[in-house]
């Protein structure tokens, strides 16, 4: 599985957001499975493309439209409770 | 590492107090620029940030890191901390008020790592959190960074 962390730069908020999920991930004993990227808004709709799944902000959700990818908004990118209870349907379906 | 490392006193400003959301990230990049991490231009840069995709950076409850993406205004990666007196909405929808704006500066996609990792650590730890938050001078600031492995 392919998953995109975007945010509007790729260096800073998405690298965070990665690393919380690679952790959400790990606990979940799915890092194996998983691939994560952090991507910019520029080129996140070229790796959505290939991607399963898109975590993102609530702000840049329409930024990034209509991809194929399934896209979840995360709110407290530092929590990791909270990406591990979004990403559990996904990752156990 | 810690994060203390990344973080000189001449990037830290405390009870400080914003108008609004420009005026906190202008602190942000004041700091940074005092600690020579940047040039004035980049504060510019990171206020077009928000500008243009909006306030994402707001990315925890009462937290905004302030950034914008590697340019000629980035002398060295570094980081700046700004504690607001009085919070500040900067528009968010969940995470608003904003009590903490960290300034993030980045040469390149990866030299920064290990400094988003032991911001990730800070962030995650709400008890060591809330006690940088209420620091009343950037050597105290400094003295609970330096303390977290």
């Amino acid at each position: 599985m392919k998953i995109v962390a975007v945010c509007g730069m790729g260096i800073g908020t998405s690298v965070l957001l990665k690393m919380n999920t690679e952790k959400a991930l790990r606990q979940m004993g799915a890092d194996a499975d998983a691939d994560v990227e952090a991507a910019d808004i520029g080129t996140a709709r070229g790796a959505a493309r290939t991607a399963n799944l898109v975590l993102t902000s609530a702000e840049l959700v329409d930024e990034i439209g209509a991809v194929p990818a399934q896209v979840i908004v995360i709110d407290n990118f530092t929590d990791v409770a909270e990406i591990t209870e979004k990403l559990r349907p996904v990752i156990e379906n | 590492m810690s994060l203390a490392d990344d973080l000189p006193k001449s990037a830290i400003v405390t009870r400080a107090h914003a108008s609004d959301w420009r005026a906190a990230i202008q602190l942000a990049g004041g700091a940074l620029t005092a600690s020579g991490a940047t040039t004035a231009a980049y504060t510019d840069e990171m206020i077009a940030a928000v500008e243009k995709h909006g306030p994402y950076i707001v990315i925890a409850p009462g937290f905004a890191l302030a950034h914008s993406r590697p340019s000629p205004a980035v002398l060295h990666t570094g980081l700046s901390w700004v504690a607001l007196a009085e919070p500040v909405d900067f528009g968010s929808g969940t995470n608003d008020p904003v009590r903490l704006v960290v300034g993030l500066a980045a040469l390149d996609h990866d030299s920064h790592i290990e400094t988003m990792a032991a911001l990730a650590g800070i962030l995650s730890d709400e008890a060591v959190l809330s006690e940088l938050i209420a620091a009343e001078t950037a050597a105290e600031v400094h003295a609970i960074l330096g303390r977290v492995p």
